[in-house]
């Protein structure tokens, strides 16, 4: 594609969108939509082709996608793929009001292996792994037994950190008295992780922000 | 039966797939590897769920001629376009067998001229709302706020170089204050605290929904009525 021409689509479709920092606009609601109906097609497709074709249709029909399935040449059909087939078809039933209940059979697959895949999967990496990480020494001394200060005063934030946010977390028992300051406690050491996640996105929207800039400066320099 | 059948389903799905984690060999492995393979696919058809549902909304906003209709014209034919190229790979230089994403291919286009800069300009437009928010609530003079906001800053700062250059006449003894040191700090200490928490929390959360979920007292997923 000609690279002037994807220039100039480029800068209008960015000052289309910077202008919403105006008002609300045709323009910016043009490229808002224009937006939505490009990216739901493209995930589909990609969809499609890259898990669709070779993981249900190269595995039902091989002599079919031979061509565009490698290594389909000469399998045998393997007919238990019907199955996520039907489920699939099902779950498109949700489209005609009629049988949209149909489609719950194949949500409630889809609910029941998220379930299934997640709760070991968060009991070992989000739950065990973490709780394991947490059970560090308080008090940590060099290789002569001497009192690392800074090391130490990390160690004990981490932990105090863990078990305060952990407390703001308990909603079985009020938070009052001792249980409410540790509760407090927790608030701040999460807002400083709420801090750090806010620094962070600021980052990356404004590197964002540059790489748009750069675009439009590309534009404005094959202009002139 | 309406209600009864999905909720053998996931109760099925649910014991097999945790089954299978734990005995790694026998049948309950084989499903597990099964399942996997389905539930990825079964996903797929969400998104043609999602496509479909795109489509219906739209062409009845155009066919009863709601407000801002003609913007629904510009998804519709977006949409349509884009998936012709995409599912019968349009100008794809490799034809039928070639890279979906081939270089030179009009999906590659549509990708590279519509969908990236569109992506990557709405996003940076939050970089000024960010702005926005974050003076709102420094305004709002709290702790909490103060406590965030500082933290934000000294991320911001100590991951940039003029954050290195505003303290690096501290002396050797206070090198710990410089900026980038103190960004690494809150980095790998209150920050990884406040994280673990979240993440335990959520665990928690995550482990009492599934169960819930697999055990069928958990139904709000099914909808109402029959």
């Amino acid at each position: 594609m000609d690279v002037t021409l994807m220039l100039w689509i480029d800068a209008a479709l960015t000052l289309m969108i910077l202008s919403f920092l105006y008002r609300d606009n045709p323009f910016y609601k043009f490229a808002e939509h224009l937006f939505v109906g490009v990216s739901a097609a493209y995930l589909m497709a990609v969809g499609f082709w890259d898990h669709l074709v070779p993981n249900l249709l190269g595995k039902l029909f091989p002599s079919l996608m031979s061509g565009v399935v490698p290594g389909a040449v000469g399998r045998s059909p393997d007919y238990y793929y019907l199955i996520p087939a039907v489920f699939g078809m099902l779950l498109l039933t949700r489209l005609i009001d009629r049988w949209a209940w149909l489609s719950r059979w194949a949500l409630a697959f889809i609910v029941g292996g998220a379930a299934g895949f997640n709760l070991p999967r968060f009991l070992d990496s989000d739950f065990i792994i973490q709780v394991q990480s947490t059970m560090i020494p308080l008090v940590v001394l060099d290789a002569s037994g001497n009192l690392l200060w800074g090391a130490s005063f990390s160690h004990v934030v981490l932990v105090l950190g863990v078990i305060c946010g952990l407390v703001y977390f308990f909603f079985s028992v009020e938070h009052k008295g001792a249980l409410g300051h540790v509760s407090r406690a927790g608030i701040w050491v999460l807002m400083v992780t709420f801090g750090a996640a806010f620094g962070y996105t600021v980052m990356a929207r404004i590197s964002l922000l540059t790489g748009r800039m750069e675009a439009l400066g590309a534009w404005l320099g094959s202009i002139f | 039966m309406r209600r009864r059948i999905p909720l053998i389903i996931t109760f099925i799905i649910g014991v097999v797939l945790i089954t299978g984690y734990f005995v790694t060999r026998g049948p309950f492995n084989t499903l597990y590897e099964s399942f996997s393979d389905y539930f990825a696919i079964i996903t797929v058809f969400a998104f043609i769920l999602g496509g479909g549902s795109l489509l219906k909304i739209h062409l009845k906003r155009v066919s009863s001629r709601a407000a801002d209709w003609p913007y629904s014209v510009v998804t519709l034919v977006a949409f349509l376009v884009t998936l012709v190229i995409g599912l019968f790979k349009v100008g794809n230089p490799g034809g039928m067998s070639g890279e979906i994403l081939a270089s030179g291919s009009w999906l590659r286009f549509m990708f590279d001229g519509v969908y990236n800069p569109l992506s990557a300009t709405m996003f940076s437009l939050l970089a000024f709302f960010v702005a926005s928010a974050s003076y709102r609530a420094f305004r709002a003079r709290t702790k909490e706020a103060t406590i965030l906001l500082s933290a934000a800053l000294v991320i911001l700062l100590g991951r940039t170089p003029v954050g290195a250059w505003m303290t690096a006449w501290m002396p050797e003894s206070l090198a710990f204050l410089e900026l980038p040191n103190l960004a690494n700090w809150i980095m790998a200490w209150p920050n990884t605290a406040g994280q673990r928490a979240i993440m335990i929390g959520i665990a928690l959360g995550v482990i009492a929904t599934s169960l819930r979920i697999i055990l069928g007292i958990e139904r709000n997923y099914l909808g109402r009525g029959e």
